[in-house]
């Protein structure tokens, strides 16, 4: 319970302001984890398993060791055990392709890697499944979900269905998708013995260093106490650097065999596809019941994922439909297909990106049915609370985001004819979609606050930056928690000695960070006032939402596209995107929408490229590199327009505000999956959407 | 097996000895820990480890070091001697074309090689009359940066700042 007594006045808030970091960031003098200086630094590169299941019989080391330059060559049969956990190098079976079986440490990166390929390892394959059936006998219905339950139904929808005046069913599909920060997952390990027991101290690629310091406190029988974790700057992460994965192990066990050196391990960009996680495919059945009027009666949305037999994450897609809107029936399920394939993970927007796709190109695909404008659709079924858990919106502005958009982006031109628009070669179209996105709370961030000099402040919290903007928006918070300019802030964050914080994941680091940084303000100023001497120092966790049970909670968007399909070629392209939000307050004009631009961007490219195709035979990702898995480039992008609308939230946080982060890809790739039949008359239901579909 | 080469970085002279399979981009982060230019992909496919070789955007990581005895290399640390910002750094800057800044390092090198490709006429696909000079206009720097991958999807916000500097050159 918040114990804020001061409202919240923004000031450096609202007001766009520059990173801190950019200087440092256009010139790259800014230090990515792998760039960190080490003690002595060996250099580590893996050998990894080319089956999906099997065991090894024997790894011969005895060429990789005689190397110049080789220090240790650790396999599981040498390598320190491991107190719990994922089990790294600890034993002779193989889960999935990619596997580390090996890892070579030296002191130049080209003798670990051609000592790496020295080593010869003899396996047994072992019979594996890899790619999706969704009629697998292995089909499972998981426990739960992140959030919510594995199964939702609220009425009877199949008698709703079989009422209903008009009846739409469909089934769509999303791929494999893989994160690719460009700076890929790096960490640098040294264990230390000064005395007073064991200490490893690692800089860590991580979305949460806390959560990096409690996987690896459990993995190898420490206190977190005895763990640092560092991240200061973090290149990119979108999900696949909120969990810890294998490298971050292998790099601490191996610094574990030589203590009181460091020990660099960052990924090639292929070893990106095996080990740190993606989003896992999905086949999701949709029907929808309505009205001639347009009045949904019935909504069932039942989703088959990709799953691991190492690591079970959901993609909860179905989820999406259980908020967007009313119908007086609806069913929602999840079942999950497990592989013998690495573990997936959250993805930007998990749930919401594929969900989206399924049931907003549902909703555009009756609206053809009944000759109901796409957006009047989505308008006649907004509901009046939230239809998952009946509680009142603290807000939601999703007609003002349609409304708004299609009066910038001149929808009430727009003929609804499909494939009647041939301009020198390419059929023109245009398409909408919807967007939500939760607001999150990660419990248990500690902020800091310490007056210095004449008039300064220390701000700490272990945030991460992962390039949304942290130590920008943290730095204005502070300022106006504590009613100072932000000149006056010195934040830092990114280091476990900062005491523990949630992740820069769920869009959730603004308000599970700031919401601290209120608190701690809040008690600082009530202890010392405004005028505080030197040292006087107060802090404060991240505190409970006492609205959390009263109000359903969720930013929106709308996504209005143009979309361009040449006529002989089937080439696509997007030369006209507008995204309109309701997210709240914001608290950075100037990063935020780079955070939206940058969500619009990944659903252009996931409608349009991603896919990460598995072959079956060996259970690896074939196209494992920037050539073979395509993301958008800068020639992809045409005109990207952003707007917000003013919301003010009393009930979210201190602040005002919303995650941003995510709500910007959610929706994308329907709206232009809507857009490319209204030019073609085609409707693609399967992403990515390539020419093949047009021809 | 080893070889000696020196390299002129950023102004500074540097002789070493690099293992014969060592990149341009390797010999500058690992040798000389220059981090300036970063390693994406190892394999030209990102553009994050562009700096300018002699004078034009060359992908580091797929330089060999041996091969570039003597070179005069610029990183974009290079482009801001004694901290004094670039114009397109500074652009960057207020444009906030960038989120994460990992590969940014890479598309600034890679924008003034471009600029200055374009000042000396050289055409692209996109460059409908091959007669006259470049207009760079959006669709020229999209299609002129297109070997610089930025995951965060900050690409309208490198346009415009590139598109700035551009107008700023034109006056």
């Amino acid at each position: 319970m918040t114990t804020a007594s001061r409202p919240f006045v923004p000031r450096a808030v609202g007001t766009a302001m520059p990173r801190p970091d950019g200087p440092q960031k256009v010139r790259g003098t800014a230090r990515y984890t792998v760039e960190t200086p080490g003690t002595d630094a060996l250099y580590l590169f893996p050998v990894q398993a080319g089956v999906a299941r099997g065991h090894v019989t024997a790894i011969d080391t005895t060429a990789a060791e005689a190397l110049d330059g080789v220090v240790a060559v650790l396999t599981h049969e040498n390598a320190p055990r491991l107190a719990q956990g994922d089990g790294v190098l600890q034993s002779a079976t193989i889960h999935q392709h990619g596997q580390y079986l090996a890892a070579v440490l030296a002191t130049s990166s080209e003798t670990a890697r051609e000592a790496a390929s020295l080593v010869s390892v003899s396996v047994v394959e072992e019979p594996h499944a890899a790619v999706l059936d969704e009629d697998s006998p292995d089909l499972y219905a998981p426990d739960a979900l992140v959030v919510g339950a594995t199964d939702d139904t609220r009425g009877d929808p199949e008698a709703a269905l079989a009422a209903a005046d008009v009846v739409l069913r469909q089934t769509y599909r999303t791929p494999m998708e893989h994160h690719q920060p460009l700076e890929p997952h790096a960490t640098v390990a040294l264990w230390m013995d000064e005395g007073e027991g064991e200490r490893l101290v690692v800089h860590d690629a991580t979305q949460a260093v806390s959560w990096t310091r409690q996987a690896l406190a459990g993995v190898f029988g420490l206190e977190e106490s005895a763990v640092d974790v560092v991240a200061q700057h973090v290149g990119g992460g979108f999900g696949s650097k909120g969990g810890t994965h294998p490298n971050t192990t292998l790099t601490a066990l191996a610094a574990k065999a030589v203590p009181g050196r460091s020990v660099r391990y960052a990924l090639t960009r292929q070893q990106m596809f095996d080990l740190v996680g993606y989003r896992p495919a999905t086949v999701q059945h949709v029907a929808l019941g309505a009205d001639r009027d347009g009045r949904l009666t019935a909504i069932t949305h039942d989703v088959v994922d990709q799953g691991s037999r190492i690591g079970e994450f959901v993609e909860p897609a179905a989820a999406f439909s259980r908020g967007m809107y009313a119908a007086e029936t609806r069913r929602t399920t999840h079942r999950v297909v497990p592989l013998d394939i690495g573990a997936p993970t959250f993805m930007r927007a998990p749930g919401e990106a594929p969900g989206s796709f399924a049931g907003e190109c549902a909703m555009d695909e009756l609206a053809t049915e009944l000759g109901i404008d796409p957006v009047e659709l989505r308008v006649r079924n907004e509901p009046d609370v939230d239809p998952e858990t009946g509680l009142p919106y603290s807000s939601r502005n999703l007609v003002a985001c349609l409304r708004r958009g299609a009066e910038r982006f001149g929808w009430a031109e727009r003929d609804p004819a499909p494939r009647a628009r041939l301009v020198d070669g390419w059929w023109h179209g245009t398409g909408v979609a919807a967007a939500s996105f939760p607001v999150v709370r990660f419990p248990g961030s500690l902020a800091t606050i310490r007056a210095v000099g004449s008039g300064g402040y220390v701000v700490e919290i272990a945030a991460s930056d992962i390039g949304q903007g942290a130590r920008a928006a943290l730095t204005a918070i502070a300022a106006d928690a504590l009613d100072v300019p932000v000149e006056r802030i010195d934040l830092r964050i990114g280091d476990t000695a900062l005491g523990p914080a949630g992740p820069a994941g769920g869009s959730a680091g603004t308000t599970s960070w700031g919401a601290a940084v209120v608190e701690a303000a809040e008690r600082f100023r009530d202890k010392y006032g405004d005028d505080p001497d030197d040292g006087d120092e107060a802090d404060a966790s991240t505190p409970d939402n006492p609205w959390a049970s009263d109000y359903a909670m969720h930013a929106y968007g709308a996504h209005f596209v143009e979309v361009a399909v040449h006529a002989d070629t089937g080439e696509i392209r997007v030369p006209r995107m507008l995204g309109v939000f309701a997210a709240g307050r914001i608290v950075n004009p100037l990063t935020a929408r780079s955070q939206f631009l940058g969500g619009m961007v990944w659903g252009l490219s996931a409608a349009l490229h991603e896919e990460s195709v598995l072959d079956d035979r060996f259970g690896h990702v074939v196209n494992r590199d920037f050539a073979g898995y395509h993301v958008a480039t800068h020639a992809d992008v045409g005109t990207v327009d952003v707007e917000w609308l003013d919301e003010d939230d009393p009930y979210v946080n201190p602040m005002g505000t919303k995650g941003i982060g995510e709500v910007g890809i959610v929706g994308v790739a329907a709206a232009i999956a809507n857009a490319a039949h209204h030019a073609t008359g085609v409707r693609v239901r399967s992403l990515p959407i390539t020419l093949d579909a047009f021809l | 097996m080893h070889a000696e080469l020196s390299l002129t970085v950023d102004g500074h002279h540097h002789d070493l000895t690099v293992d014969t399979r060592t990149t341009v981009l390797d010999a500058l982060r690992e040798h000389l820990d220059i981090t300036s230019p970063k390693k994406g992909c190892d394999h030209g496919q990102c553009g994050a480890c562009t700096v300018l070789l002699d004078g034009r955007r060359t992908l580091s990581c797929l330089s060999l070091a041996v091969a570039h005895d003597g070179a005069e290399i610029t990183t974009a640390d290079g482009l801001a001697p004694d901290g004094e910002l670039h114009p397109l750094q500074e652009a960057f800057v207020q444009h906030d074309a960038y989120q994460c800044g990992y590969c940014t390092p890479g598309q600034i090198c890679s924008a003034v090689g471009m600029l200055d490709e374009a000042a000396h006429g050289a055409p692209s696909i996109v460059t409908e009359d091959l007669t006259g000079g470049v207009r760079l206009d959006r669709a020229e720097i999209a299609e002129r940066l297109s070997g610089n991958l930025c995951r965060c999807g900050a690409y309208a916000h490198i346009v415009d700042a590139v598109s700035q500097v551009t107008e700023e050159v034109a006056r």
